[in-house]
């Protein structure tokens, strides 16, 4: 009998905490319990997006705009907070129950979608309604498509990745901001003589630091070394253009070149943003959408004129042309394949009617953005963020090469490497030449 | 010796109801065998066979035989994942233990005003992972944080920036966290002994340093391998704590094998190779719970009360 006991006990003790574990092993196999999936055949389309401001009300306010005005084919919309939804959603769509309407930021996260037959193909949809597609800026079909075929609709912002800069910071060392990469270098040691970080980055998110090496190999070798990448060709990342990029990075970050304790820093809680608009660093690398928070978190910062902004400064003797950018090209709706044809019907009088229109488009203006829609200059200049929406839409508008994001560019397996491997670069724990080393190898994953 | 006969009479009628309850206990544990089939064993058999598949999640599911195995198995992140685990296990264990057992201990006696303690001991224990996580991370951030705050320089490190100091900040949050828990256990384990034997000790001259080491601590030697197993398994499913707090970083300094699991089923969508460290998980944590059980001797159920 105390045998018994026993065995019960270490049965308990032992299912404790290995379930644990199973449990979280098994998060994968959970599909949403709800029953706005695709299959319930009803009229309505469903439609997933992202939570936060400003995104949130203006993509609600567009789908209460299409509701209203057709009262038969409604669109029910769910939101998401941003990591959540990006495990959510996929998990969705394995499980067949995705929403009619997936938000997403196109290129790899698409691709993996194609391959596994999940969303419509829209090019035959596209070619019949010329008009929606000339009126959006051509650098945004890019990451929508696919080996010649466009699987989403480009829609919402583009958010080109800028040099931001606290012209205060400037003022006190009495210097000016950077032309070259030789400045940048030199401003280095004056910035930190004075007590200020030369840059701010929140290295913990990994992306931002994957921002680094996106303008440099551009500007050293062009944006056609990414593109060998992107192609899959073998050993892409051996580039002498890469060598030369991640050794200049390495370089920086030897020379103090950016905040102490950068990488325990997270994106997320705007931290690194805080830095720039406190005064403590001088200089921060990062997306337009970082506007808005330092306009209401900077106190006076934005609005007395403090914020300067520029595009990442050329290398000497670098191929890559000075206007080209990288970031965001727009955000992308694919429709689901599993949805029923009414469904299908709803969601494409969606993006023709709805997605962008008018109204939408002056409420993003309103919000600081640029929306990837041509010819919206006009309506800038009404806004109190007259000057950096121009400053967005020419960086945008003129740039040679928008490339998108590397981790969004590539499949998501392929994009935990890089991060991965650059977030140990930036701990100086790999060489350059082991960075490339590690990296060819996830080439065609 | 009946001048103790509280415990004595507890454990012995627990002796005989056990004695006479052998029908309905197997069919008692039924409704805790479901749940635990349910979201234990078949998830596992699931985790089991993905194993042996090809998976980003989201398209189908190709068998792919022992692909993922000799991938994960290769890969020197493995080792790395295994050995950081290890580690936090390790460090956790050594400090908690100590601690847990001295808090334990001097909750049980009998102190004026332990019972206001043991609720301020406790409060940790109440708090979610995840807010902790966040609440240590804006408590040590080096610019806006709490050393920065009060221009305190020793606590202006750049905690989760070093390889070191992260692993150190991840085990002390961990033991702040789970130290009132295993405090309670050590708690009830010291009110069992009986006070006969602290009587007896007193009589023949013990002071309370000799009395801790001689009856106390050989007293709770089952309790401290219930503890030392929930310390130790429990550890290896750390996940929510160091997702928030470090991610795994810097570089890959604190990515522990629950960590690299998620980070490969659901960032990089491999489920094959994220099937097969959760296997690994599921075998290291059975084998050291085992591998503990052991420990307590070969005939754990031997009494500690002969003589008493």
């Amino acid at each position: 009998m105390e045998r018994n006991i026993l065995s019960r006990r270490n049965f308990l003790g032992l299912s404790m905490g290995v379930g644990a574990g199973v449990a979280l092993a098994a998060c994968g196999s959970s599909g949403p319990g709800t029953g706005s999936g695709g299959g319930s055949g009803a009229g309505a389309a469903s439609y997933w997006f992202l939570t936060g401001a400003p995104g949130e009300g203006i993509r609600t306010n567009t789908v209460n705009r299409f509701n209203q005005a057709n009262p038969n084919s409604k669109i029910t919309a769910t939101t998401f907070q941003n990591d959540a939804y990006k495990t959510k959603i996929k998990t969705a769509i394995g499980a067949g129950q995705a929403p009619t309407i997936i938000w997403g930021w196109g290129g790899g996260t698409l691709r993996s979608y194609v391959q596994a037959g999940q969303v419509e193909d829209l090019t035959s949809w596209f070619g019949e309604n010329a008009a929606v597609k000339d009126r959006l800026f051509p650098s945004s079909f890019g990451a929508a498509t696919i080996d010649g075929k466009i699987y989403a609709m480009p829609a919402e912002t583009v958010q080109p990745i800028v040099l931001f800069y606290n012209k205060r910071a400037f003022e006190k060392i009495g210097a000016q901001p950077p032309t070259t990469w030789g400045d940048v270098m030199d401003l280095v040691p004056k910035f930190n003589a004075a007590k200020i970080a030369p840059f701010s980055l929140g290295g913990q998110s990994r992306w931002t630091n994957m921002m680094w090496l996106e303008f440099l190999f551009d500007r050293i070798g062009g944006s056609e070394v990414f593109q060998a990448v992107f192609d899959g060709q073998k050993d892409a990342w051996s580039h002498p253009a890469a060598l030369q990029a991640l050794t200049m990075t390495q370089d920086l970050i030897k020379a103090d070149g950016f905040i102490k304790g950068f990488s325990s820093i997270t994106a997320d809680s705007n931290a690194d943003q805080a830095l720039l608009y406190t005064g403590k660093a001088a200089m921060m690398l990062h997306g337009t959408w970082t506007y808005g928070g330092m306009a209401a978190d900077g106190g006076d910062f934005v609005s007395s004129g403090s914020l300067g902004y520029m595009n990442f400064p050329p290398v000497d003797g670098g191929k890559g042309d000075v206007s080209d950018t990288v970031g965001n090209p727009g955000q992308y709706y694919s429709i689901s394949s599993k949805a029923t044809a009414e469904q299908k019907e709803t969601a494409k009088k969606f993006f023709k009617d709805a997605v962008l229109a008018d109204a939408e488009v002056k409420e993003w203006v309103d919000a600081g953005a640029v929306p990837i829609v041509k010819g919206t200059e006009s309506a800038f200049s009404a806004s109190k963020d007259a000057d950096f929406l121009k400053f967005v839409y020419n960086t945008s508008a003129n740039a040679k090469t928008f490339a998108q994001s590397w981790d969004q560019a590539l499949s998501p397996t392929a994009a935990e490497k890089l991060l991965d491997n650059i977030a140990q670069l930036f701990q100086l724990k790999i060489s350059p030449q082991q960075w490339v080393t590690n990296m060819n190898g996830t080439i065609g994953q | 010796m009946t001048t103790l006969a509280p415990p004595v009479q507890r454990r012995s009628s627990e002796q005989t109801s056990a004695g006479g309850r052998s029908g309905p206990v197997a069919w008692l544990a039924l409704p805790a065998f479901l749940m635990f089939a349910a979201f234990g064993i078949i998830p596992l058999i699931g985790v089991l066979v993905l194993s042996f598949t090809q998976w980003d999640g989201i398209g189908d599911i190709h068998p792919a035989g022992f692909d993922s195995w000799t991938t994960v198995l290769k890969d020197p992140g493995l080792v790395h994942a295994l050995w950081v685990t290890f580690l936090i296990m390790a460090l956790s264990w050594a400090f908690q233990t100590p601690l847990s057992l001295l808090i334990g201990v001097y909750l049980a006696t009998q102190n004026r005003y332990r019972e206001i303690l043991a609720v301020i001991y406790f409060v940790p224990l109440l708090l979610s992972s995840a807010a902790l996580a966040i609440t240590y991370k804006a408590l040590l951030d080096p610019n806006f944080g709490l050393g920065a705050g009060l221009g305190i320089p020793l606590l202006q490190q750049d905690w989760l920036g070093r390889d070191n100091l992260a692993l150190g900040v991840l085990v002390f949050v961990v033991s702040w966290q789970f130290i009132p828990f295993h405090s309670l256990i050590y708690q009830s384990g010291v009110r069992q002994i009986p006070t006969a034997m602290y009587e007896a000790s007193e009589i023949d001259g013990a002071g309370r340093v000799r009395q801790f080491f001689s009856i106390t601590l050989p007293q709770l030697k089952y309790t401290i391998i219930t503890s030392s197993t929930l310390m130790v398994v429990g550890s290896l499913t750390f996940f929510d704590l160091i997702f928030v707090l470090t991610a795994g970083g810097p570089g890959d300094a604190t990515r522990a094998l629950a960590l690299d699991m998620y980070k490969r089923g659901f960032q990089a969508n491999l489920m094959g190779p994220a099937s097969v460290i959760a296997v690994i998980l599921v075998l290291v944590g059975l084998g050291l719970a085992l591998l503990l059980r052991r420990l307590g001797g070969r005939d754990a159920t031997e009494s500690q009360m002969e003589g008493v």
